[in-house]
């Protein structure tokens, strides 16, 4: 286990350190960041001057060594627009996303097991065809349009709920919403198919036989074993949530990193969209591995490759 | 009696063509799909003998006229106009040309990326494979909507960035699926048999593995041409993506939404298109799955 773990663990660095290679390297090279920085109508004395101070005439991988060495030590330079720390900047702004990548993650699984489990105990019943009807409608649904629906609906008329700002809770829900419907068809249909595998196996009916609730069957005996796949497949979507969190939150002005991300990008504000590039990448990674080192724990066969 | 003959003579085997086509026929979803996308196939094929108005051009005196279900509305204009008084239904109609377009050609270039890498490593595997599988954790790692608009942004939006951008990094269920494809033929008897008559490295797995693996491929390709669709919808919606004034429907929508407290349908009529386009495609991306299933075949 510890063999798989530290193997684990290196290629995860590794997958790491090449993500912020190519994040590095995509920025640099679409663009002089001089340039950016001056603004329209600046003087190339002054593009020159601003090219020293930043240290934009080395090598590029010179540049690329010292913002990596910088990042691993928590500083990830200067935002161009704000002239602050970009760690300070985004360590502010990261906890309004983490908490709505958690509320989402919850609301999905929350929504899309029971329906799950729910559609598994009756194949082709009324649940099954609307809980498959759903997980296709809902892979279909534009998020920046359901998001802008639902302010319509909410917030226009019925005047339910706050249209956008990040101050109180009931600022987070339709966000959580937008953002948890995206994960749930897949948890959804893994669910299904995991409780119609385990409904099938010799355990049940003997869990059956022995004269235990259908309830009981169901829930201890049945999803125990069905939910692992889903738990790391809930944790590897809240990888992508966190990633996809810059639509939802533009939409609703809801002021986290995402939100940070599409202002940055607007302004061209490099150094900010790098880490948040990082950032959002580590997220995924960190997720990942966290999912497959609990599933090699539960289950050692895992533990080969 | 002589009918009686003919009767019990029995019916010959339906070829498996007929076989294929009642599959499909006898598959809702599939046949929804294919009917949607074909119509709007069709409109966007057609879009310049359908629409009666040039999707650019402006009127002062015809701006925002409502859809013909509300009141006040134009009958020159079925769906009405938008701030510029440009006609709605001409925006619409080619408006499916740019998420078509995006669709396919996205599905193109991240198809060609994505099936080389897999295939490549699924057959080899060994060192190949580790460095495949390694690329592929770093696409999958970054973050897919941050790095398109960051580098959209960079190079300045246009539908060929948005394109290539998307192409480029929408390859990773192409080589995830054709490995895994190519892993179970790879080591199987006519693959085998293929090798020991000395066929050549190239030829075996363009005529003896790819045939077997190219359903896969398709139904890959439907389902990343919607995710291109619906990305490019988002890109242009944040701002991003196409630039006005091309009739993108994520477009459409980020125009619209100025007005939307007022003018609603603005923001639907684009909305229930998108949402009906990629709706079809995963229909059939999913029938397509469903009925070239081999436990199925009957």
């Amino acid at each position: 286990m510890l063999a798989f773990a530290l193997k684990r663990l290196g290629l995860a660095a590794l997958v790491m350190v090449t993500v912020s290679l190519v994040s590095f390297s995509l920025l640099r090279l679409s663009g002089d960041p001089a340039v950016a920085i001056a603004g329209e109508g600046a003087t190339s004395a002054t593009i020159e001057a601003i090219r020293a101070q930043y240290g934009f005439d080395r090598p590029l991988s010179i540049q690329y060594f010292q913002w990596l060495f910088g990042a691993l030590q928590g500083d990830f330079g200067q935002s161009y627009y704000f002239r602050l720390p970009v760690a300070d900047l985004i360590a502010d702004r990261l906890s309004v996303t983490l908490l709505l990548g958690l509320c989402s993650i919850v609301f999905a699984l929350v929504i899309a097991v029971p329906l799950g489990v729910a559609a598994a105990v009756r194949p082709n019943s009324i649940i099954d065809r609307t809980a498959l009807f759903l997980s296709v409608a809902g892979q279909a649904l534009p998020s920046f349009w359901f998001g802008l629906i639902l302010i319509m609906v909410f917030s226009i008329q019925l005047g339910w709920l706050p249209p956008s700002g990040s101050e109180s809770w009931r600022h987070f829900i339709m966000p959580t919403i937008v953002l948890g419907y995206y994960a749930m068809p897949a948890i959804m249909r893994l669910t299904r198919a995991g409780m119609l595998e385990v409904l099938k196996a010799d355990y049940i009916r003997t869990a059956r036989a022995k004269g235990a609730g259908a309830g009981r069957v169901l829930f201890k005996h049945a999803l125990r074993n069905a939910i692992i796949p889903v738990v790391s497949l809930a944790a590897v979507q809240m990888g992508f949530m966190l990633g996809g969190s810059i639509v939802v939150e533009s939409i609703f002005a809801l002021h986290g990193a995402g939100y940070l991300a599409w202002e940055s990008i607007g302004r061209k504000d490099l150094p900010t969209v790098q880490a948040l590039i990082l950032i959002f990448s580590s997220f995924y990674i960190v997720f990942t591995l966290l999912s497959d080192l609990v599933n090699a724990w539960l289950d050692p066969r895992m533990r080969v490759g | 009696m002589a009918n009686m003959d003919l009767a019990a003579e029995p019916l010959p085997d339906p070829s498996p063509a007929t076989l294929l086509r009642r599959r499909v026929l006898g598959h809702h979803g599939l046949t929804f799909g294919l009917g949607v996308l074909i119509i709007i196939a069709a409109a966007a094929l057609f879009a310049p003998f359908l629409a009666a108005h040039d999707p650019y051009a402006q009127s002062l005196f015809a701006r925002m006229k409502p859809p013909f279900w509300m009141e006040g509305t134009d009958p020159a204009h079925i769906l009405g106009t938008d701030q510029l008084g440009r006609d709605y239904l001409a925006r619409l109609l080619y408006g499916a040309r740019i998420s078509l377009m995006i669709g396919v050609v996205t599905a193109l270039i991240s198809g060609l990326i994505g099936t080389t890498l897999g295939v490549v490593a699924g057959y080899f595997g060994g060192r190949v494979d580790l460095v495949v599988t390694f690329l592929i954790n770093v696409r999958l790692s970054m973050p897919v909507v941050l790095v398109a608009l960051a580098v959209v942004a960079l190079f300045g939006g246009s539908l060929e960035t948005v394109i290539l951008v998307l192409g480029l990094l929408l390859w990773d269920r192409f080589a995830v699926v054709m490995r895994a494809s190519v892993m179970q033929l790879r080591d199987l008897e006519y693959v085998n048999a293929a090798k020991a008559i000395g066929c050549s490295t190239r030829r075996i797995i363009l005529s003896e593995i790819m045939p077997n693996v190219v359903n896969n491929l398709i139904i890959v390709a439907t389902l990343e041409m919607a995710h291109a669709i619906l990305l490019e919808a988002a890109l242009s919606f944040l701002g991003l993506g196409v630039q006005p004034p091309t009739p993108s429907w994520g477009l459409m929508i980020s125009e619209g939404k100025q007005m939307m407290l007022f003018e609603p349908w603005l923001i639907t009529i684009p909305g229930i298109a998108l949402f009906l386009l990629v709706l079809a495609i995963n229909l059939v991306g999913d029938g397509l799955r469903d009925v070239t299933a081999t436990e199925n075949r009957g």
